[in-house]
């Protein structure tokens, strides 16, 4: 099968031509960096993504951004904000500290990207 | 009347990067003027990632690519000041500002900064017709709402404009919970970068409607719809395409304006096309002193090219401040053929530098070529371009050393098909 992806590794978005059959990767063209070959191999098999949304801080009056800490499954990123948006932090809250460990059993940890 | 050195005027990404760049080329007596409660700007509400991936090889959400500067801030100790309002600046350099602990102060400075950011276009610019309900934002508020207040602005949305940040909310108000039904551009392609698209809309089954405008917002109190139609070749809605598109809630993500308003006070002259000051190759415009960077000199796409060129003003405005002479040969370059502006307007011919600049069409297969009547100083060639995305050209001193006229034309050249099969 041949497909045509857009790599969203960087703003550059190179177009990339993939062959592949089933959940393996045959070929990539169009890349112009290593990245777009990984792209590619995780995009036809399992695609993820980086997710970031906000947390409630109970004694602040603003949100905690935060974000995974690694890619995760992209079909259920919808899950995985139920999970985010039912808790609530307290500040102080250091940038980078782990807000939720291993979300849903993924070994992925959400973490704070402010300070507040 | 306070004397300072340097005055930064905004403490977003742009001024953040000038300030750091400026104390680390020692100048030290710097004061950053924020109109909010925090420094950072826009990056405060851009929680998504995908900011640093040239500047630092990794890939940062805006808070984080915020933080590494404002850190740099602290350890520097560099001066700002919050919530305060700069309502002047002359072309001597004085600066008049208001705050709610000094009231009404001004400063002499030897040098500005311009890094003031730009603003959204809003239903106004757009004349769109029907009622005036509540449940109309600009992307950009929105994004404010829901990042940094909490609140979802929306259930059912329609999104007007495919700029980043209408394809970012679309993305973020589906994850926490609304339907968007539709993203709809009146140009025949986006205005937003094609990742964008594709993880923001494609991602999650949005629609895009390219060569689509909202002809008409329904409702009393709230949005209860709006009017869709396709548009011809000319932009004009066609009355029989016209389908209704139930939603309670519209953003807008329809352009950018770089707010000017201090620059046109201080006599600075304006590009008609990019809304912000003329430039040379130090980020200078036509009042010397006064520099300019980041969304307040042109629109980018990318918050990296803002602290590089945010970088460039630095070094001229510390050049500036040490006396240190300037070269004075230079040439004006004329964006033509295709190409719609080029910042800097202005170069200098003795040192390297890098062009920066937008297309007017999508297109393929093209060369870029900065020309000196018919003699060719440089080329670029692309596979692919698109308005939506900035462009860049490096020039070296070799390059330059050829320019003999005053000005000299940047213009795009479409390759003949014999070129393309070789």
């Amino acid at each position: 099968m041949r497909k045509e992806l857009i790599c969203i590794g960087c703003p550059m978005g190179c177009p990339l031509v993939v062959d592949f059959e089933g959940k393996n990767l045959i070929h990539v063209s169009g890349n112009t960096c290593p990245g777009g070959e990984k792209y590619a191999k995780e995009e036809i098999s399992n695609p993820k993504r980086i997710l970031t949304t906000t947390v409630k801080v109970e004694n602040r009056e603003e949100m905690l951004s935060v974000k995974s800490s690694a890619t995760l499954p992209k079909e259920k990123l919808l899950n995985y904000m139920k999970i985010i948006n039912g808790i609530t932090c307290k500040a102080p809250i250091k940038i980078g500290t782990i807000i939720i460990k291993n979300i849903d059993n993924t070994g992925v940890n959400i973490l704070a990207t402010k300070n507040c | 009347m306070k004397k300072i050195d340097l005055v930064i005027i905004g403490g977003g990404p742009a001024g953040m990067s000038a300030a750091v760049c400026a104390a680390n080329n020692g100048i030290k007596d710097i004061l950053i003027i924020e109109r909010e409660e925090a420094l950072g700007g826009i990056l405060k509400q851009c929680i998504h990632n995908g900011f640093g991936l040239h500047k630092f090889k990794e890939e940062l959400t805006g808070p984080e690519y915020a933080w590494k500067y404002e850190k740099q801030i602290f350890d520097l100790q560099i001066p700002f000041i919050l919530e305060t309002m700069v309502i002047e600046i002359t072309e001597d350099k004085i600066i008049t500002a208001v705050n709610q602990t000094e009231g009404y102060f001004q400063i002499k400075a030897k040098a500005i900064i311009l890094a003031m950011g730009c603003r959204e276009r809003n239903r106004g610019a757009l004349n769109i017709a029907g009622t005036r309900p509540s449940g109309i934002f600009t992307a950009g508020t929105a994004q404010k709402l829901v990042n940094i207040k909490g609140y979802l602005p929306g259930k059912t949305v329609v999104i007007l404009g495919s700029g980043d940040i209408g394809l970012i909310m679309a993305r973020r108000m589906t994850l926490e919970g609304a339907k968007v039904k539709a993203v709809c551009e009146l140009l025949p392609y986006s205005g937003g970068l094609t990742r964008n698209i594709v993880q923001c809309l494609n991602d999650f089954d949005i629609p895009l409607l390219l060569s689509h405008t909202v002809t008409e917002i329904h409702g009393k109190d709230r949005v209860s719809g709006v009017s869709v139609a396709k548009v011809d070749k000319n932009r004009k809605p066609i009355p029989e395409t016209s389908q209704y598109i139930a939603c309670d809630t519209v953003l807008l993500s329809v352009g950018l304006i770089p707010e000017n308003e201090l620059s046109k006070g201080a006599n600075i002259k304006l590009d008609c096309v990019t809304g912000g000051a003329v430039v040379n190759e130090k980020r200078e415009t036509s009042v010397k002193g006064i520099f300019a960077c980041g969304n307040v000199l042109h629109v980018h796409d990318l918050v990296d090219y803002v602290s590089e060129e945010a970088e460039l003003a630095a070094i001229g405005a510390v050049n500036h401040i040490k006396n240190v002479q300037q070269t004075k040969k230079s040439a004006i370059i004329i964006p033509s053929n295709g190409i719609r502006y080029v910042v800097p307007q202005i170069i200098g011919l003795s040192e390297c530098t890098t062009l920066y600049f937008r297309v007017k069409d999508c297109d393929e297969n093209v060369t870029i070529r900065l020309k000196d009547g018919e003699t060719v100083i440089a080329e670029r060639k692309k596979r692919k371009t698109t308005p939506g995305e900035m462009e860049r050209i490096a020039l070296t001193k070799e390059m330059l050393s050829i320019i003999k006229s005053a000005q000299v034309t940047l213009e795009l050249a479409k390759e003949d098909a014999s070129c393309e099969r070789n």
